[in-house]
Formats: C-alpha cells, structure tokens, sequence
C-alpha cells in the first residue's frame, strides 16, 4: 500500500486493474487507492508481469507499506538491477519497523531549551571599539551618519550598491541618500519603480549571486508588500540550503510613526522580524550608533533589517571622525546608569527614556537606561545585568504590546532573573489600536515621557 | 480539445523559431542526440523511483514530479554557457540533474538525509547548487521571477557575459511579482531569460479558468518584451529557442520570454488524483507528444542507435537511480546537532545566548 499523502497511514484497495499474468509497464494504472482525501490511480514505475494479487479488491483498512501485489521481472538482469516496485514496499516496511536506524533518531526530537537542542552559543565579548586618543566629536545628524556609512563602505568594497525609490536622482525620499549618485553613479545608486515586493526580490536574488545589496524602503510600511522575500528569501535560505546560499542584503529604511501620518504609515516592525531566524535586526538611537551599526550591517554576511526613525534623522549627536567607526551588531548600551530601575527600550524610545530618567531623578528614582540597538540577536544579559542592579524592569517600545519586543524581553528576563524581581515587569507601548490621525488620540496612543515615568514609579511602588 | 491544438501549434511554430536561428547550422550530432535521450531518461527514471520512495514513506511532505516536461530542462541546459544560471520553483528535481548535481544527493535530500545537498534541511523545493549556477528550488509560486532577475542584475552589474535562467509555470504567470520584475528587467535591459514551463495546469486549475490572456508568451508585451511559443515536448526546440533567447539576452538587449508548451503526466503533488482532466487526454499526449519516444524516433531514424545501444543507455540510468535510491536509504539523518546550523553565517549570532 503507497502513501499517496503526506498524511495518509491507511487506505482501501477500491479496485485492481490487472489480474495475475498481466504484463504491465511503467505508467499503467494497476489499481484504484481510497485514501484520507482521494481516490488515487496507482501506476507501476516499472514492467514486469503481475505474479501474485496479495491485497484483494475492496480490502479497507490497509496499513501503508503493506504490499499488495508481487510484479515479477521480465528478465533476471533487469528484475535484480531494479527490481519490480511493488515487491519494494515489504522490503521498506521491514526496514522501517526493524532498523532502528531508519527511525528518527530520539536525539532529533525537538526539546525543551536548555536541554541540549540549543546550542551553546560561544560567550563574544561585543563591545564598542575603543576611541584612539586625538579623535574628534562631529555633530552629525542621524541622516548624514547614515549616509556617511552608506558612502564609506561603497568606497570600501565594490559590490556594494544602493536601491529603492528615489534613492537616486531625487536624492532620497528623506535626503539619506544625498550625493550618493554624483559619488557613485547610476549603476551603483538604482532608482526603482514602485514596486517593493519586486526589487526586494531582484536585491535578494543578486545577494544570492554574491553581491551586497542595500535596499532601501521609503518607509517599512511599504516592506510589507515586500516581506515575503524578506523572510521566505532572505532570512530562510542559508538553512534550506545547508549552509550554500548567503544573503549579503542590508534592508533599510525609517520604522514606526512619524507624525500624523495615521495607521498605515505609522507601524514599528521590530517585533515582526525580531521574530524571524535567520535575519539579523537593528534599530540604533543616536548617530554614532547608527553609522557604526550600519556599517556593521552592510559587512555582515547575512541578511539585516535596519530600522530607522524619521524623527531621528535631523537630530544631531556625536560621531567620531576620520575613523572607520565599526558598533558590533548585538551588543546593547547602557546610556544612563541608575540603581533604582531598568528602561529597556531602542530607536527613538531610548530618548523618551533617557528625559523620563531625568524626571525620575527629581524624585529620587534614579533610573537605569538600556538601549538594546539590536533586536536580534537580543544582548538579554546586558538587561539581566542591569535587573539584578535594579530589581525592577520596564520596557518601552513604539510598536504594539502583544508579542511585542518588550513582551520578549520581559518573558527572558523572568526567566533568567526572576529572584531578582521586587515587582512584576511592566511593558509601555502603543496603545492597542491602530495609530490614530486626530492630534489627541495620536498623543494618547503613543508611548510617552510620562507613560514611562509613571511605570516606572509603578514597579517602584512609588 | 485545447491541449491537442496546443501541442500541434506548439510544435510547428517552434520549428520555425528554430529554422530561423538556425539556418544553415547542422542539426544535432549524434552525440548529442543521444546525450539528450539519456538526460531525459534518466530524469524520467529518477522521478518514477521518487515516485515510489514516496509510496513507502520514505520521502515525505510535498514532492512535484517532473515527468513530461524533462525535455524543457534538458533542452535549456543545451543552450546554457557555462555559469549561466538558473533558477525555478519547487517542481526543480529535472533541472537539478541537468544542472549536474548529483542524483545520490538529489534523492537523499528528498528523503531527509544529511547527505542530501542541502544536508536534509530544505526537502523536494529547496535545493541548490553553487557549483553548478543553480539557484533553486523555491516553494512560494512566482518568487524565483524577481530573484531570478535579481541573478540577472548581478550579471550585469559585474557586466560578466552571463545569463539567467528563470524558470515558473502557468500558475506563476499570474503573479503580480513576476510584472513587477518584467518592468525592471526591460527597463534595465537584464540578461534574463524567463522560461514558462506551460503545462496548462495550476496544480487543478486549467489555464483557462485561471487566465484571460492564455498565450503566455504574450505576457511581456506591455513591457516591451519579446516572447515566442515553443513546443516544450520538443528537446531540439527547447535549445534553438533557448540559444536564441539567450544570444539575445547576453547582447544587452534584455530580457526575453519562451513559452514552453508542456504536460505534466503525473499530477501536481504526490496527493493529487488529478480529477480534472481525464485518463484519456494524459495517455492521448503519452502516446503522441512523449519528449522521449520523439528523440527515440529521431535517433531510430538517423540510424544512430540500435535496440542495443538505447538498452544499454537504460541499463546505465537504471543503475545511477538505483544507487541513488540506495545511497538516500542508508544515509543516516541529520545529527541533532546540525538543528542550529546554517541559520547564520555566524555561530554567535544564532540565538540560544539565553
């Protein structure tokens, strides 16, 4: 009895279309199988002559692997070289049920974390490069240190490129990409049609072939329509392909809510593709961490999704100058240290927190801010770290609650640290809705300086 | 009935194509000829024996047969330069063993086994070959269009002379995907050969009821794109029309699309009983449009092999498909380690830090 499914276990033999001393050759119906979903036509995959009928006609109930016919050779040779396919089932079926290595070994059966399925994952100590001595402290804006990064590694390395809508002649949506185009010319600054899940396709498909894409998204809202090749390209092919095909391909663009621009242009995807194996996540706060995270990015091998924030990139913060200024993906910041609790937060909730740490501070709440930069792989011990200091934890992000990356960081830290926990963690996001255009139910849906003040003094029983 | 027109137009307008590029070239050698009968065959072969692994349990979840359409794959590879590349959907077990890979790692990645080609972690649709240009093996109808013009994108970024080969069905035509990387790859006159393998059935959809431009090859026409029908049962077809596409392509003029006229024998998957067309239209185009009894007839006619030789091509396939069938049994599966590897280039970065 073939499976004919992959679900079927059992079938009924509704009709033999050959008798004993039939010749049959590949490709003839031989009989009718029932199965759980069909009635299914079996060929023979090769010829012989039907010596023995085993299974008679109208038999329910048939075990898969049960062999229901015997198909003699039509000569010794060609019978021992291949030999006829229904004599194969039973030799299958011993096997099956007899060798115990052709069962799926009990190792490969899934178990629960941290019982030897996990891999131990070598301990790297990430940390910022060191600073050398006589370095300068530029001003820049988030959006020149992206493009410095961009430039700086195109100059560097050849198969690096830049494509996406209006990243070109207009000089970007966002001005990100500005002067690209003169430096580096058309075939290396690609102005594309309107068409995400497409050249999404098109950048994967040429990192497959070994060059270093940078996609960019007018906004991430857009990369929905281009998330299947995100994950189902980009993110799973390395594994499908037992280790083969690398992905080289820095997917970027500005992430979460700008300001009244309403529910459809207004989502944090951090949680969509922090849930991902296989992509690497990073959402910087300032402009030294994000020209060094990415270059990190464009360099890594694999396939990195880099969320930036429109309301960042006009701030101006510190970079160094004339260094190549490389952040280590995975690593988290500790911006503000504080022993009374720990804010974990990324992108542009880093600096709601960094004021609410300071509102604290007035009340004697002396606040801890980690600024996780990197979504996946999540540095969980630099926030267990600072929970075992602080005892109390309050997570903050733009995108909404539920699975939400506070929600992840909070499950770990319960995890790891849950003696060290005075107070239940609490999670400040997006209200559960989606983002609202209206002025005042844009304020209360979104994560604030005082939201954050108020968990705060929550977990502290204040 | 529609197939049976088909398949006649097919034919006749793919000879002409290959009149056209053609003219005055000799036609197949010998050699050739027989290289092409025994690529066939033993795809032919290959896939009968899956076939059967599958009926004993030993390869599971979804398996799309070739059969029928071996003439497609074989054809193009004909045509192909070397690193050419190619790339399809999940119905790819043919153009894998045209590409070169080998059968023992084909079928053993079919049956889960660490000496699979992708060490038993993608299956049927997720194969892939560096070494020999081939991209895949992909499960998401029509995905392989924009990565296959992405493919096309480095060639012309590295302005390296190569071609890509993107090859999906009927089904795919009708994804919004694949006109969106039709718009780019003429726009920027990519070095990509889009190949439909037409086999006038979206698993039990009939292309008919799922298309109202049913002349696929017409389908680049609002982008400028040449395209032309090809008799897909026809080997020597397949790799005129494939040379001339290809030629076309590498002289920068862009992209350009063959429409394959094809059958599938078996049916879409291995669960498929195939209700919507009838035994008798399947066994009509067995009879008389099989890619390998037309080659055999070629070569008879010739005089270029004798029952013999065409026996002893057999004996020879039967024999790497058997080894192969063995090699995908007695191969252990994965160690458990190998759960963790590969989702990373970097083991650091695989999670499980915590």
């Amino acid at each position: 009895m073939p499976a004919l499914s992959p679900t079927m276990e059992e079938g009924t033999l509704a009709k033999w279309h050959v008798k004993v001393g039939d010749t049959v050759k590949s490709g003839d119906v031989i009989a009718e199988i029932e199965t759980d979903k069909a009635t299914m036509e079996v060929e023979a995959v090769d010829e012989g002559v039907v010596s023995a009928i085993l299974v008679p006609e109208g038999s329910e109930e048939v075990k898969v692997n049960t062999p229901i016919a015997r198909l003699g050779g039509e000569g010794g040779a060609a019978a021992a070289s291949a030999p006829a396919p229904v004599e194969k089932p039973a030799v299958a079926s011993e096997a099956a049920a007899g060798d115990p290595e052709k069962q799926p070994p009990e190792a490969a059966k899934p178990k629960p974390e941290g019982e030897g399925a996990t891999p131990v994952t070598p301990k790297v100590e990430l940390r910022d490069p060191e600073l050398p001595e006589g370095v300068s402290l530029v001003k820049t804006t988030v959006r020149d240190a992206l493009r410095d990064a961009m430039a700086e590694e195109m100059r560097a390395d050849g198969d690096v490129f830049l494509m996406g809508e209006e990243v070109a002649q207009y000089q970007g949506a966002y001005k990100v990409s500005r002067g690209l185009l003169d430096e580096f010319g058309p075939k290396r600054v690609i102005d594309t049609p309107i068409t995400e899940y497409g050249f999404a396709g098109l950048g994967v498909g040429a990192a497959m072939a070994g060059l270093k894409p940078i996609v960019e998204f007018m906004t991430f809202n857009f990369a929905m329509q281009a998330i299947d090749h995100i994950i189902n390209s980009a993110a799973k092919t390395l594994y499908m392909s037992g280790g083969q095909i690398k992905a080289s391909i820095v997917f970027r663009g500005p992430n979460g809510a700008a300001a009244r621009v309403a529910a459809q242009h207004s989502q944090d995807y951090a949680a969509w593709y922090g849930h991902v194996p296989g992509l690497k996540v990073i959402a910087p706060y300032d402009a030294a961490d994000a020209k060094g995270l990415l270059k990190a990015a464009i360099r890594d091998p694999n396939p990195v999704v880099f969320l930036e924030h429109e309301m960042l990139y006009g701030q101006e913060f510190d970079v160094p100058e004339g260094i190549d200024w490389v952040v280590p993906i995975g690593k988290a910041k500790v911006r503000r240290e504080g022993t009374g609790v720990t804010l974990v937060a990324y992108s542009r909730m880093v600096g709601f927190c960094l004021q609410a740490a300071e509102e604290l501070a007035k009340e004697g709440i002396e606040a801890e801010v980690v600024d996780l930069r990197t979504i996946r792989p999540m540095d969980i011990e630099t926030v267990v770290e600072s929970v075992k200091k602080t005892n109390r934890l309050v997570t903050v992000e733009e995108g909404w609650g539920p699975m939400g990356v506070g929600a992840e960081v909070a499950a770990k830290v319960t995890e790891l640290a849950f003696d060290y926990l005075d107070a239940p963690p609490l999670r400040v996001h997006q209200e559960d809705v989606p983002l609202p255009y209206a002025a005042n139910l844009e304020a209360m849906s979104m994560p604030s300086v005082e939201r954050i003040v108020k968990a705060a003094k929550a977990v502290s029983y204040k | 009935m529609a197939r049976g027109q088909a398949g006649t137009t097919g034919r006749r307008k793919a000879n002409g194509a290959a009149d056209t590029s053609s003219k005055g070239a000799a036609g197949p050698t010998k050699e050739e000829l027989l290289g092409y009968y025994r690529e066939m065959l033993l795809i032919r072969r290959f896939e009968e024996r899956a076939g059967q692994l599958y009926g004993m349990g030993l390869i599971g979840g979804f398996c799309h047969l070739y059969i029928g359409q071996e003439a497609i794959a074989v054809g193009v590879e004909a045509a192909k330069k070397p690193g050419d590349e190619i790339i399809t959907g999940y119905r790819d077990h043919g153009h894998m063993l045209t590409c070169g890979m080998d059968p023992k790692e084909v079928m053993a990645e079919l049956t889960g086994r660490i000496g699979g080609s992708s060490k038993g972690k993608g299956g049927s649709m997720h194969m892939f070959s560096t070494e020999a240009a081939f991209y895949g093996g992909h499960g998401i109808v029509g995905a392989q269009v924009p990565l296959g013009t992405g493919l096309a994108l480095a060639n012309w970024y590295r302005e390296d002379g190569k071609v890509s080969f993107a090859f999906f069905g009927d089904g795919a035509a009708n994804q919004g995907q694949v006109y969106e990387a039709f718009n780019m790859a003429e726009l920027w006159k990519l070095p990509v050969v889009y190949v439909i393998e037409n086999n006038q059935y979206a698993m039990g959809t009939a292309i008919q009821r799922s298309s109202s431009e049913t002349r696929l090859h017409k389908r680049g026409v609002s982008f400028g794109i040449p395209g032309e029908e090809v008799d897909g049962m026809d080997v020597l077809a397949v790799k005129a029309a494939a040379e001339k596409a290809a030629d076309y392509a590498r002289s920068g003029k862009g992209p350009y699309i063959l429409e394959m006229k094809t059958y599938r024998y078996r049916g879409h998957s291995m669960s498929d009983p195939a209700k919507y067309r009838t035994r008798e239209e399947v066994d009509e185009v067995r009879k008389t449009r099989d890619p390998i009894d037309h080659v055999e007839e070629l070569l008879e006619k010739n005089g270029w092999a004798d029952e013999a030789t065409l026996k002893a091509i057999d004996a020879d396939v039967k024999k790497i498909v058997a080894d192969a069938a063995e090699f995908a049994r007695t191969s252990p599966e994965p160690d458990p380690s190998e759960l963790y590897t590969d989702v990373y280039t970097d083991v650091a970065a695989q999670g499980g830090r915590a």
